[in-house]
């Protein structure tokens, strides 16, 4: 059952347009990496679906229903959460707070804090501290359980390896692991693809706004998407 | 390859300049065809607009949103009155003398102001323009809190007669109404104009670009201080008394200053001409109905921020890319010699 | 003179500023916001409480029960239906628009009432003093002041560090945009913070015009004041602003025992010398 579609979805940041008709579909229970450089457009399509970004109705249609138009605070009401790029925890609230703040939300499901405390433990510990004194995997371990803590249908993680070392990475895509485990449906930015392949059944690739590739990844054969990825 | 010139007048603002110079011919001749309550409006019409073109600059261009800019209204007329009255200054260096008075006053005014930004910058000029006030008020050379008159004599030195005296202080409104648009208008077109606009547009870029912000807006500021300076005397002089509840008077000289760039088009030289001519038809119109004409202007300050916050000219920018004081530059393409051979 | 009496009237009268500034505190701290109009709202609020006391003849602190949900809902729905508009467009619409409304508030508040000064009474209370020794004597209603003073800024952390409301209003004041990602509907946030300020706003208003008279041109001065008692006690904290209302106070007690004209220049002059001085004020939080 198709959970998210995208239909030829352009986005403008004022007068520069930074994508141009995207069609992807997402399934329940999928999850799906989109790639690409830097500029690619991938954080504006993750924008556009969460609601940050206005663009038509029927450009963006979750489980059959278009919210292009509607803002992002009804699109989490909805069932769809973002882990921001660059995490964006709130500095002046602890962890807790932080972790507190998905459940604005009002919406009802698995996650809680017991729970979220389960998949990351070691946040437990740290959990008065205020956000900003926490290393940057703890941080990017708060903002993804700050994200389920609203208890999406659909999370979409944007660049969760940015700026982190090679084993806490590894670290957090265990978890996501139990998160998709959960029945979540994920879409996942990453510049690191191999990561990003190793953890997706499908995926895109996105060059200069406009969609280059998309295949399952299975098999894939990686030079092909070399040249897919920039644009030769 | 095509070479590249750099042009400045376009055509609507060659036949607008045309225009202006006649609007401004039959201003001068107004002695000779116009009555003395007609100078007085023109009058006032005219140190208005300078005004408004001076709180463009600062706000709609150097990015300062003073709301203070009372104080040096008041510190000019101060000046004046005290210059003349005190030290027997003649009235016309007095005057002048009120410009850099100004201008020197806005130094230690910076080092406090230019600490703040925005909105809290605008409270921190209004707070140093009461300081003035209760000043003003406090000190008896200065009249305290009733103020000082001009004296027949200091009158006489303008002129004997009533009629010739209308006449003069009329003629010097419009000379320095003129003048301060015209030390507008060059600035916006010289290479601290283009530093300006590069400011408004972006702070950090144009700083990046070894664009000295700082050093910029702090002569913008004096400049606008003096400026406002001169005018406060002007006014002062045509209204033979001030007080310090008159001179510093937030709502005469700014939030009536305000209105007419806001809805005339702010950051464009156009708009404050266009802004006080509304003003002055509106005050026309309500003059019977008291506080209700300014609430009036608030309201349409409020709604005109809200739904056209380039004002009138801004608007007319948008639709239809015009431009009657040429201070853009415009990149127009010249055929090369070459274009010939192929 | 006895200094230790001056002294410590200054300081109570701290507790008013305090009151002032508060509510501008809360609409900078979480809008980003200055709203020019502070000043006449605290005005429109003691005009209100006017009305209410004249026309049902309880006494203005009773009246504050009438009062401040009044202003709690003209506050939430200023913010909604004016305010929130003006919060993307940059420097100048926030700043003109709640300058427009200042403006319209004042001449209204003219055309209703006239030019004239009004006071609000309570009878005894006002001029009532502990005598707190030899020399010592304090004025019960400014120590009652500084007490609602403490006690509303105490509230307001409670608010803020224990409470569901708080946190979204902390977070909003971090990055609104990810508040928004994560559920918080912005607007009606904002217009709640509008609301709440203006709560400080009532208890501002008839306090203050019990203690002094006002009219209808009153704001601008209020506005400044709780200008000054915010930036001398540093952006950002609650407890720095009743800091800052405390050293306005002393600054005006000198200036008045020194010549009673002298008074509001010499809180004025002591703003500008912290502002050169310390321009962060004295506690400033580091925000953005």
């Amino acid at each position: 059952m198709t959970l998210l579609q995208t239909n030829n979805l352009s986005a403008f940041y004022g007068d520069f347009q930074a994508l141009f008709g995207i069609n992807v579909t997402v399934a329940q229970g999928e999850t799906v990496a989109i790639i690409g450089a830097n500029g690619a457009g991938k954080t504006t399509f993750l924008r556009s679906v969460a609601g940050a970004l206005d663009t038509a109705p029927e450009m963006v249609v979750f489980d059959g229903e278009p919210i292009g138009h509607k803002t992002a605070h009804e699109i989490v009401r909805l069932g769809i959460a973002m882990v921001p790029e660059g995490r964006r925890l709130f500095p002046s609230l602890s962890v807790e707070e932080n972790l507190l703040l998905g459940t604005h939300s009002e919406r009802a499901g698995p996650w809680n804090l017991k729970r979220v405390y389960e998949l990351f433990p070691r946040l437990h510990e740290l959990r008065q501290l205020p956000a900003p004194s926490l290393s940057g995997g703890q941080q990017q371990m708060t903002a993804v359980g700050r994200a389920l803590m609203s208890n999406p249908r659909l999370l979409l993680c944007d660049e969760l390896s940015l700026g982190l070392a090679p084993v806490v990475i590894r670290d957090i895509y265990e978890c996501l692991d139990a998160i998709t485990g959960e029945g979540t449906t994920v879409v996942l930015v990453e510049q690191d693809i191999n990561r990003a392949l190793d953890a997706s059944a499908r995926f895109y690739c996105f060059q200069e706004g406009r969609l280059a590739l998309s295949a399952p990844t299975k098999d894939f054969d990686r030079n092909a998407l070399t040249a897919a990825y920039f644009g030769l | 390859m095509e070479s590249v010139r750099v042009e400045r007048a376009t055509k609507a603002s060659r036949v607008f300049a045309l225009f202006a110079a006649l609007v401004l011919a039959a201003l001068i001749a107004m002695p000779w065809w116009g009555d003395a309550g007609d100078m007085r409006l023109v009058g006032e019409m005219a140190y208005y607009v300078a005004l408004a073109q001076l709180w463009n600059l600062l706000a709609g261009y150097a990015g300062l949103v003073s709301v203070g800019q009372q104080a040096y209204v008041g510190l000019g007329g101060y000046a004046l009155f005290y210059l003349t009255g005190v030290w027997n200054t003649n009235v016309y260096l007095a005057m002048i003398l009120a410009a850099p008075f100004a201008g020197l006053m806005a130094i230690p005014v910076s080092f406090a102001v230019f600490r703040l930004r925005g909105a809290y910058f605008a409270v921190g000029t209004w707070v140093v323009s009461e300081v003035f006030a209760l000043f003003a008020s406090l000190i008896a050379v200065l009249g305290a809190g009733s103020g000082l008159s001009l004296t027949p004599a200091i009158l006489r030195e303008i002129a004997t007669g009533r009629d010739a005296r209308s006449t003069i202080l009329y003629l010097m409104s419009l000379a320095i109404s003129v003048l301060v648009f015209a030390v507008v208008y060059f600035l916006l077109r010289s290479r601290h104009g283009l530093a300006l606009t590069a400011i408004r547009d972006s702070e950090p870029a144009s700083a990046s670009l070894g664009v000295n912000t700082f050093r910029t807006k702090f002569i913008i500021y004096l400049a606008t201080a003096a400026c406002t300076g001169l005018i406060g005397a002007l006014i002062f002089l045509q209204k033979l008394r001030i007080s310090p509840e008159a001179g510093f008077s937030i709502n005469d000289w700014t939030v009536v200053v305000i209105f007419m760039v806001v809805i005339g088009g702010i950051g464009t030289l156009e708009g404050p001409f266009i802004g006080m001519l509304i003003y002055f038809v509106l005050r026309e119109l309500l003059a019977d109905y008291g506080a209700y004409y300014l609430i009036l202007m608030g309201a349409i300050a409020i709604v005109v921020m809200l739904k056209a916050p380039f004002g009138i000219w801004g608007w007319v920018v948008q639709r239809y890319d015009l431009q009657l004081f040429p201070v853009g530059r415009r990149l127009a393409l010249a055929p090369s010699e070459d274009a010939s051979k192929k | 003179m006895n200094w230790i009496n001056i002294l410590i009237q200054g300081g109570l009268l701290g507790g008013f500023y305090a009151l002032f500034a508060i509510g501008l505190s809360m609409s900078f701290g979480i809008m980003r916001l200055v709203n020019i109009a502070h000043g006449d709202l605290i005005v429109l609020a003691a005009y209100v409480a006017l009305l209410v006391t004249e026309g049902t003849g309880i006494d203005p602190f009773l009246s504050l029960v009438i009062v401040v949900p009044v202003m709690f809902v003209l506050g939430y729905a200023l913010q909604r239906g004016i305010l929130n508009m003006t919060l993307s467009g940059g420097l100048l619409p926030p700043l003109l628009v709640t300058f427009g409304i200042s403006i319209i508030i004042q001449n209204g508040l003219l055309q209703a009432f006239g030019a004239y000064d009004h006071r609000l009474q309570v009878g005894a209370i006002e001029t009532a003093s502990l005598h707190l020794g030899e020399n010592l004597s304090v004025g019960v209603f400014p120590l009652l002041v500084f007490a609602i003073a403490v006690l509303g800024i105490a509230s307001l952390q409670l608010l803020f560090y224990r409470t569901r409301l708080g946190r979204a209003f902390r977070a909003v004041s971090d990055d609104a945009d990810t508040a928004e990602l994560m559920g918080i509907d912005n607007r009606k946030l904002y217009a709640v913070a509008l609301g709440v300020a203006m709560i400080f706003v009532a208890l501002a208003g008839v306090l203050f015009g019990i203690r002094t008279i006002f009219a209808p041109l009153s704001g601008p001065i209020r506005l400044i004041l709780a200008f000054e008692a915010v930036i001398i006690g540093g952006l950002g904290s609650m407890w720095g602003t009743l800091l800052g209302g405390v050293i306005l106070g002393l600054a005006q007690a000198v200036g008045a025992a020194i010549d009673p004209n002298w008074q509001i220049l010499a809180g004025h002059l002591a703003f500008l010398a912290i502002l050169i001085v310390r321009p962060s004020g004295l506690f400033p939080r580091t925000r953005d």
